[in-house]
């Protein structure tokens, strides 16, 4: 891992008595996507206009490319793209004019302006629309083109806050690509989301926020460990005569059983525990419909840290 | 803790698109042609009016600014009017707008202080109104000429040039006013109606309620009552606090440089007029004196709104 492009440490926000972000932690190296998740208001966007100096920062330190973003913004402003939740433009300009005014807010000389915004259309395949007024654009059209803003830019740290929130499947997968373009590019790539699927299909490593902290981090596999503990999921669907739970908690190396419906259960293991599930079912004279064994997803890891969370919570508050 | 860079970075670029955006709008349009037209009417009254009473007068195109034929108002009261409409028109959404369209956060993003937006965004309004200003001074004096068939004379010229820059100074006034309510209220609707309220109240209701407040402060003398003049005292508060009103300052100012006989704007004493010729001009550099104090509280008046919205802005969290 190279020297990390953004550093935070201790990084503090406060709105009068309420604290947004607590003392958060982390370090992005470059070329890598860092995922930014967590629940809507839980301190992800302050996070990033801290980083971008867009709002000042209340204690602790946080460094962007080598520059303060409290004491020179500009410097980090030159360097790092932004793209803002439900990004807008001017809507009476064209996409063009849209872009030339940003083009020249950046500096970008007058002679390499258009052949700039001509290649960062064409990038985000908005070459044949550029001309026409942004009035017209739909959601995922706008999201393309604050992308064609941040390659446009050049920019070395691309920021998207929730790029991909509200915009429909294809356009979903489209915009990911790009993400992954922009990486492959050697491009930084923050990115924050409450979806977790999509961050878990491009982000390196994630950081998940909960209140303002950092409750968890790294790559979506050593989270898998942390949380889930064991790595496997085997999900068995079978209806039989007799209570399957028993017999599937009996099987050496699951750590749990779960009922998820009617006949459908789920076991957490150390291991793939499939050809002990089934004969498992075979031997309660069941009849198997279903055998799978899922790699460890975002989500699970997400709802089953909360769950943990707050029975550990109500623990507390029934030995009190 | 001093920030890097220029805060006038991105300024030039802001100010001409912004300039761009008034002078192509349809309100400009429509406050424009409000304009025009009430300064026909206005003018076409002052014309037949001089051409039936005025026998000879060395500031014959001054006439053309103060004279009023019922039912119409003279052209500069007529201004005194309007200009604050025009202003508030052209800065009621000039910041919340940036906000609602959500550009605000992409457009801060880009290597510029929000001194640079504020500034070129105030700019832009200022020019907007000189141009549309010097239009309809140039509207005026040709027309005179037409009309009256009489040159100007340079001291006419100089005169009514000074004019303008005192209603440049009351058009920014209500401009930075504007803006301010625009950085201050998140709805642009809520800013306007603000504006024009306060509008209404200090080109009508104020000049009606400050002899009461001014009786209240300074009770008027009974002996003064008893001779059937205005106790000094209570006529001087009266003044002040119709001073707090742009409205009476651009009066008082333009009055004294149109009208060259103008020898106060404020009360006159007896023991003042000795030696004075009544009814005779007075030389430039003296009504420049006498137009001085209400044009330098007009602009103060920029500077104190301006500022605050400049305070305002850059303590406001930037996220919608």
């Amino acid at each position: 891992m190279s020297a990390p492009v953004i550093a935070a440490r201790g990084l503090t926000k406060r709105y009068g008595k309420a604290t947004v972000v607590d003392g958060i932690d982390f370090t992005v190296a470059k070329g890598e996507i860092f995922g930014l998740l967590g629940p809507n208001g839980a301190g992800k966007t302050t996070t990033i206009l801290m980083m971008l100096g867009l709002t000042d920062v209340s204690a602790g330190d946080i460094r962007v490319l080598d520059h303060d973003p409290v004491r020179d913004p500009l410097g980090v402003k030159r360097r790092v793209g932004y793209l803002p939740d439900q990004v807008g433009f001017y809507d009476n300009l064209t996409a063009v004019d849209n872009l030339a005014y940003t083009a020249r807010l950046m500096g970008i000389p007058a002679h390499e302006r258009t052949s700039r915004i001509a290649e960062a259309l064409e990038r985000v395949r908005l070459d044949d629309v550029g001309d026409k007024r942004v009035a017209t654009f739909s959601r995922g059209m706008r999201q393309r083109l604050g992308l064609a803003e941040i390659v446009m830019k050049r920019a070395e740290i691309a920021i998207l806050d929730e790029p991909t929130s509200g915009l429909d499947p294809q356009a979903t997968v489209e915009f990911l690509a790009m993400i992954e373009a922009l990486k492959r590019e050697g491009v930084t790539v923050l990115l924050s989301s409450h979806l977790l699927d999509q961050v878990q299909r491009v982000c390196d490593r994630v950081a998940l926020f909960q209140a303002g902290r950092i409750v968890l981090m790294g790559t979506v596999a050593e989270l898998a460990r942390q949380v889930l503990g064991a790595g496997f999921v085997v999900e068995v669907e079978a209806d039989a005569a007799t209570d399957l739970d028993a017999r599937f908690g009996a099987i050496p190396g699951v750590g749990s059983v779960t009922r998820v419906g009617p006949d459908r259960y789920r076991l957490t293991s150390e291991r793939d525990v499939r050809p002990e599930a089934a004969r498992a079912v075979v031997a309660a004279n069941g009849a198997l419909r279903r055998l799978s064994v899922d790699d460890p997803s975002l989500d699970a890891i997400y709802t089953r840290f909360f769950q943990k969370q707050s029975s550990t919570a109500e623990g507390a508050r029934n030995a009190a | 803790m001093r920030r890097e860079g220029s805060p006038w970075q991105g300024l030039g670029t802001v100010l001409v698109k912004e300039l761009s955006d008034h002078l192509s709008s349809a309100r400009m349009i429509v406050l424009q042609l409000l304009i025009v037209l009430t300064a026909f009417a206005a003018l076409y009254g002052a014309i037949d009016q001089i051409r039936q009473t005025t026998a000879e007068d060395p500031f014959v195109l001054l006439k053309l600014f103060t004279v009023g034929r019922s039912p119409l108002p003279s052209l500069f009261a007529f201004l005194g009017f309007l200009i604050p409409l025009m202003a508030i028109g052209l800065g009621f959404d000039s910041v919340n707008g940036e906000h609602n369209r959500r550009t605000l956060s992409r457009i801060l993003s880009q290597p510029i202080y929000r001194d640079a937006l504020l500034a070129g965004k105030f700019l832009a309004g200022l020019a907007t109104l000189a141009v549309s200003l010097l239009c309809l001074w140039m509207l005026v004096v040709g027309l005179g000429i037409i009309f009256l068939g009489v040159p100007p004379s340079s001291e006419e010229i100089a005169r009514s040039l000074f004019f303008l820059l005192v209603t440049l100074a009351y058009a920014g006034t209500w401009l930075a006013l504007s803006m301010l309510l625009s950085v201050v209220f998140r709805s642009a609707a809520t800013a306007a109606l603000v504006a024009l309220g306060i509008w209404l109240f200090l080109t009508l209701l104020w000049p009606m309620l400050s002899p009461g407040f001014a009786a209240l402060i300074a009770p008027p003398d009974p002996r003064y009552e008893l001779l059937g003049l205005p106790t000094p005292a209570t006529a001087e508060w009266q003044q002040v606090l119709l001073r707090i009103s742009p409205n009476n300052l651009f009066d008082g100012a333009a009055i004294s440089l149109l009208a060259p006989d103008t020898r106060s704007s404020g009360m006159i004493y007896l023991n003042q007029l000795q030696g004075a010729v009544l009814g005779s001009p007075l030389p430039l550099s003296e009504s420049l004196a006498i137009a001085w104090p209400q044009a330098v509280a007009l602009i103060a008046g920029v500077i104190v709104l301006f500022v605050a919205g400049y305070v305002v802005f850059q303590r406001q969290e930037v996220r919608a």
